[in-house]
């Protein structure tokens, strides 16, 4: 599988480590009244669906950038791949 | 002040360092490399290059590049990060003298002892590199420079010279193993 890295172009799956859905981005506020909750679907709830999929991908062996990955997990086609700092911010995050 | 009776020794274990020719293949260990890395901080990128234009002459290097100027190299390792290199020399408290540079617009570590330096020239060295890494070794020019994969050893390819100069910048405790597995490729292709 080749990963088309955003700043550095194709690159072998064999450079990078997999850590999970970029659901994990959207960390829960710790202070909100609901945080328990918030916190207990975070953790052990995941959507699993059958066809297109956003992951988070860690670029190790190379410029250790963490990427959010469009894959399809059906076919492991690749549709699109940035920077987790760049859909951070997209989504309100500061970084 | 007593005097220590003490021998440098080079990544190899020597204390010479060691070339290698094997078929039009020189691999060379090259021990006169001061290098520290440089981390950016937050919102500094704009002084940080102004300061650095005095020893680089021009800006630092976007993703995937290195830039060559004078004695210093300067090679983008991530995304505001990247590894000042010159001549060890001449700089022997290399991290020191750059944090003196920069100040507080980034931060400095010294690297010099982590890395094997090995520098590989040939007439062709495009069946070697594709040996020893899964980089798209034919199209890397003078000024390319990526981290990559070396059997188990996270390594830096810096291109010099498009197919003919290359530049690997290894973990050092591995030096040993990382110089068989060049001298076991380079023999592959002899």
């Amino acid at each position: 599988m080749i990963i088309n890295h955003p700043l550095l172009g194709p690159r072998d799956a064999q450079e990078f480590v997999y850590l999970g859905d970029a659901s994990l981005i959207d960390r829960p506020d710790v202070n909100a009244e609901t945080a328990l909750e918030d916190f207990h679907d975070y953790l052990y709830l995941r959507d699993n669906p059958a066809g297109s999929h956003k992951e988070l991908w860690f670029h190790e062996q190379g410029d250790r950038a963490w990427l959010v990955v469009t894959r399809d997990m059906t076919t492991h086609e690749i549709t699109d791949v940035e920077l987790a700092s760049d859909y951070a911010k997209r989504r309100g995050r500061d970084r | 002040m007593s005097e220590h009776l003490l021998t440098p020794l080079t990544a190899l274990g020597r204390d010479s360092p060691v070339t290698k020719t094997i078929g039009g293949i020189t691999i060379c260990e090259n021990p006169d490399l001061a290098i520290a890395s440089l981390t950016v901080r937050q919102g500094r990128d704009q002084q940080l290059q102004t300061v650095l234009t005095s020893i680089l002459g021009g800006s630092l290097s976007g993703p995937g590049r290195a830039i060559f100027s004078n004695s210093t190299t300067a090679i983008w390792t991530g995304v505001d990060q990247w590894f000042l290199m010159a001549p060890l020399s001449e700089h022997p408290d290399y991290a020191a003298e750059i944090k003196n540079i920069v100040k507080d617009s980034a931060s400095v570590t010294e690297q010099t002892d982590g890395w094997v330096i090995f520098d590989l020239k040939g007439d062709n060295l495009i069946p070697f590199l594709e040996r020893i890494c899964n980089l798209n070794s034919k199209t890397l020019v003078a000024g390319d420079a990526t981290r990559c994969l070396i059997e188990h050893l996270g390594c830096l390819i810096i291109c010099r010279e498009s197919g003919r100069n290359f530049t690997i910048v290894g973990p050092r405790s591995s030096a040993s193993s990382l110089h068989h597995t060049l001298v076991t490729a380079a023999l592959s292709v002899a």
